[in-house]
Parts: C-alpha cells; structure tokens; sequence
C-alpha cells in the first residue's frame, strides 16, 4: 500500500516502533490470507501490543516530537481539509496591487451548506509547489490578497474561516521591500474589526506575526497536535542560544503546544486528532475540523455584529500576563 | 506617582562618544546639545523613553500612566538565561520598570495621548506589559478624544513571553481600530530600531507616520535577514530612506523638528 510505504520512508524516529508492530501485522494478515492459516490472536495481541505503544508515545510527547508532528510530511495541510469538506472551492487570486502569492490560497466555497470566505495556508507538497509557494511563508501580496478577499467578504456578508500552517512570514528582500510587516499590520486591524464572523483553526504550524496576519477571529482553535509561538524553535535557538540544535530546548520554553495554548486563554478549543497525529488517519482528523468548524460558524450566525465585535475586542484586550506593583514601591525613585 | 529612574542616561557617560554613524569621537557636549546627534554626520543616537518626552512634549505636562505595570514570568522561561533575571538588570540598569512609557501631555500646548519605547529594556520587546500599557493609552484617547503620539523602537515581539507577546499585536492594534473609527488622529514616529512584531502592529497603523533619518525599519531583523538569503543588500536597505522611497511612511523628519512636525501635523487632524 503506497500509504504505508509512504508513512515508512517519512516515519520519525519514536514512530518506528509503531510502524515496526504495524508491517508485521500486515505480514501476518498477508500470511493468513494466502495460507488460510488462523492468525487471529496473534494479529490481536500484536494490535493491542501497538496500542499500548501508541498510547505510551503519543501521550508522552516533548514539545519538539509535537513540532514535528506539526510539520509531518504526510500530514493534512489547509488545502486538503478544504480537499476533504468544501464543495465548489473556487479560488481567487491577487492582491490588486502588486501579484499573487502562492502560500496563500483564498476562495468561495460551502461547508455543508453554509457558504464562506476560506483563507489557507499553502506549503506546497511536491518540490516545486514549495518552492512556488515559498515553502508557505508568505510575501506582502499574499497578506494583501488576503485583506481584498476578507472585504470581499464583508461586503456579501459571508463569514470567514482561516486555516494557518506557517513558519512566519517570508524572510526576503522582496518582502521587507514590499512592506510584508506593513500588510500584517492592516490584515490584523482590520481583522479586529471586520463586521462577519470570523474562525481561525490552526492546523500546522503557527509562527510570528505571518500567522497573525490572517489569523484574528471570535473563534480560535488549534488541532491536537499544532503549535503556536513567536518563532520557530530552531530561530529562537539561533538568537537565544546562538545554535540550532538547541531547538528542543527553545520549543520547551515556548510553550507552544495547542494545550498551553488552552490554559493560556488564547485559544478556546482543542481539535482532537487520532493517536499518533492527523495523518495516521487524515479522514477522521476532517470530520473533526468539520465538526468545529461548522459548531463555531452556527454559533457565530446567530450572534448580532455588533456584540461579535465587542466580544472580539474583550478576547484579545484580555490577554496578557502582568501585575501592578505593591504600594510599598511607591516610594522608590 | 511612580517615576522609573529619569535621572539614568541612555548614552553612556564619558567626555568623548564614539559616532556609529561616521565612527568618529565627538565631543559628548556637542552630541547632547544637538539632542543626541552626532555633530559630524547627522547620525542619530538611540535615546530613551523620558529622553523622547524631555524633546518632544512640552516641558512639565506629561502624566505619566500605569507605571506600576510590571511584567511577570508566564512561561517561566529560562534559555541560557532565565527571563527573571533578565528583567531585574534591566530594571537595575535603565530604572525603568518596562520598555515602554505612556501618559498625557502637550505638544505646543496641544493635549496628546503620548507613548514612548525604550530599546534599552529587553530591546524594546513588546510583552504583555508594553501591549497593555499601550492599548490603556489608545483606549483613553479614544475615550478622551485625544490625538495619540507614538514613538516606536523595537526589536520586535518580546521572545520569553512567546505567543503571549504575538497576541500583544493583536490588542493594540484592535484598540487603534476602535480608535480610528471613533475619528481619533494616530502620529506614528519610527525610531532607530523598529523591527519585527512592532512594524507589523501598531507603529505601521500611523494616520501619518514620521521617521527619524537612518533609522532601521523592517520585519525580519537585519542579521537573520542577511544569514537567510545570502545576497548582498544595498547599503540603505531597510532604513527611513528606503521606506519613504517605498512609499511606506509620509517623511523623514530630524530629531529637534520632530516636535513642531507633529504639532503641526495635528492642527490639521484634529
Ligand atoms: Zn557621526
């Protein structure tokens, strides 16, 4: 199965053991099949010894296995759950003012029956759709197609859901050239003010103020296994310990992962993903973000604008960890 | 009141001051009478936050707002050093209790919301503390329909409080939304560094924005910059000239015009 030769040649090193039970069960079945042999409760035992592996694995992770869960190369991108639950996608290009950006995909389409705006993130899959795509890190006109696309929205009233998976926006001259921080910061005011609903699901990877940039909303959430930080761990490394190996280190510090995410009050829900990560089965992880989605978009619906804004300004006015300093320091200086 | 340290100097003391600019040594007196620009070049000095309101808000009228704010330890982070510790020497040394300041004040008599950063403490990082104490002063102006004044430095979103920080751009930059459509008038000063999460937020949300002359102005900073794409850049990549020929800010302005610049700005927004 091209599946499974796939998730052996892409496999992670605390994947094996799993793949490992998982091939010797196929061996197994393969056997009993041709040779009429009744292999049940072997395949059984094996099936519960890979469960109990899986269950040990995937329950334990460090913060760097779960960044690179994020980054698997099997796993579902923005563009395959809008594969997977939207029907008659269409997708729209440019920004209007300078080109097009391929890590950016906007368009119109239906989820169920409830039509939508659908900005994804793009990486690209085969080497040279990364590269079209800069390997999903946008430039100033991706962020610029992304606000056109949002007010196109805003003006036929059709609710807006984002899908991020970015190691930040892109790092190049033509962006710094183009203004790739300016466009962030509009994309951002205006998201904080855009008068329709608004779902923000990250899916991969969330870095810096590139995965802000298309990712304001009233709804927040993150897939079991995505993280979200201010850089990614092998940069933070590189500034704070001047060496990139340090990355696993960075990535504990950070606390990026979708259930500190959760405690922090930054997102309001965990989207599950089957043990051992979305691309194990990426059919079930679908019905998952379709069930999200869908829950957040009804909700939204029935909410008047105007308390959806408000209540959009309260969730980002409330974040942030400070405190006021004891009245004995009043004295000091 | 709470008064960080205003009598610390961001220029370090000492008869001569070498230029960054020109790399000459410039007799100090002469830098801190021109307002901390170098004699021989025009470079200008990085100054600090009570610097910024000393030169460009009317002597004795600024309020300061929210000094007791003080950052915390969210992630308890600790890389090669612990953040903690981090922000007790900053504090130590600067007698500032974050990276930035903020109150009302006049600017030629004119009422203004005014906010300043101070690249010395933790390079000017946006944290919870900076996004709070800036999103209280955009939210007062709105409230108080006063024009906001912000002068931005930063190196960028503040690392050790991670998504925390990233979310910090967010909250200002949605109170200037509310702030905007209430009418209020925003004059964005960019000042030498301003880079990374505050380009990318508040300090590009200017009605007008203002830069000081060769100051660095960008998202990505310009050493990973550099390490990333391998190529040689031109010399004023990334600087106020560059942005003003990109069209991405509305002048360049000299430090001791920076005050009637904005001053007259205002007459006309308000
Ligand atoms: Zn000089």
């Amino acid at each position: 199965m091209a599946v499974n030769a796939n998730q052996e040649r892409f496999a992670y090193d605390f994947e094996r053991p799993i793949l490992d039970i998982e091939k010797h069960i196929r061996e197994l079945s393969e056997r009993a099949a041709s040779e009429h042999e009744d292999l049940s409760a072997k395949i059984e035992k094996l099936e519960r010894k890979r469960d109990r592996l899986l269950e040990k694995t995937f329950k334990n992770l460090t913060a760097y296995q779960q960044v690179k869960l994020a980054r698997h190369p099997l796993r579902p991108h923005p563009m395959d759950y809008i594969g997977m639950l939207v029907s008659d996608f269409i997708e729209l290009h440019g920004d209007r003012r300078f080109g097009d950006d391929d890590a950016i995909v906007a368009g119109l389409g239906r989820l169920d029956d409830r039509r939508a705006m659908f900005i994804a993130l793009r990486k690209g899959k085969e080497t040279k759709e990364k590269i079209a795509a800069n390997f999903g890190m946008p430039r100033a006109e991706g962020y610029r197609k992304a606000l056109h696309k949002m007010k196109l929205a805003e003006k036929f009233g059709l609710p807006l859901i984002c899908l991020i998976d970015t190691a930040g926006a892109a790092c190049a001259a033509a962006a710094e050239e183009r203004g790739v921080a300016m466009a962030i910061a509009e994309n951002i005011l205006t998201m904080a003010g855009l008068a329709v609903p608004i779902v923000v699901l990250v899916t991969g990877e969330a870095c810096s103020g590139g995965a802000l940039g298309v990712g304001v909303g009233d709804r927040f959430a993150m897939l079991e296994n995505a993280y979200y930080s201010v850089i990614t761990p092998e940069g933070l490394a590189a500034i704070l310990w001047k060496d990139s190996d340090k990355a696993p280190e960075a990535a504990e510090a950070m606390k990026l992962t979708a259930a500190h995410m959760l405690e922090a009050g930054i997102i309001d829900t965990i989207v599950r993903e089957p043990l051992g990560g979305a691309h194990r089965d990426p059919l079930v992880t679908s019905r998952n973000v379709e069930q999200y989605l869908t829950k957040a978009l009804g909700e939204l619906e029935q909410t008047p604008i105007e308390q959806l804004l408000e209540e959009r300004y309260r969730r980002y006015r409330n974040i942030g960890v400070y405190r006021t300093a004891p009245p004995a320091m009043e004295q000091a200086g | 009141m709470l008064r960080f340290g205003k009598k610390k100097k961001a220029v370090p003391d000492g008869l001569f001051v070498k230029c960054d600019g020109c790399g000459a040594m410039v007799y100090r007196k002469n830098v801190q009478e021109l307002l901390h620009v170098c004699p021989e070049c025009n470079h200008h000095f990085r100054i600090g936050a009570w610097d910024r309101v000393e030169l460009h808000t009317d002597e004795g009228s600024f309020e300061e707002m929210d000094a007791d704010l003080l950052p915390c330890d969210p992630l308890k982070f600790v890389a090669k050093k612990a953040y903690v510790d981090d922000l007790k020497r900053d504090t130590e040394e600067t007698g500032l209790s974050e990276a930035v300041i903020c109150g009302t004040a006049r600017i030629e008599s004119r009422p203004v919301v005014f906010t300043a950063m101070d690249f010395r403490f933790r390079g000017a990082s946006m944290g919870s503390v900076v996004g709070e104490k800036l999103t209280r002063a955009i939210e007062l102006a709105t409230e108080r329909h006063l024009p906001l004044v912000m002068v931005a430095a930063s190196g960028g979103a503040r690392m050790q409080e991670s998504a925390l920080s990233l979310m910090q751009m967010a909250k200002t930059c949605a109170a200037l939304q509310r702030f905007s459509k209430s009418g209020g008038a925003y004059v964005s000063v960019m000042t030498d560094p301003t880079t990374g999460g505050v380009t990318a937020s508040w300090a590009s949300m200017g009605d007008v924005i203002i830069a000081e002359p060769g100051a660095l102005i960008g998202f990505a900073g310009p050493r990973v910059l550099k390490q990333t794409i391998n190529q040689e850049l031109p010399p004023d990549f990334q600087t106020s000239e560059f942005l003003l020929e990109h069209g991405f800010i509305d002048m360049i302005v000299e430090r001791k015009d920076i005050k009637p610049t904005v001053a007259q700005v205002l007459s006309y927004l308000t």
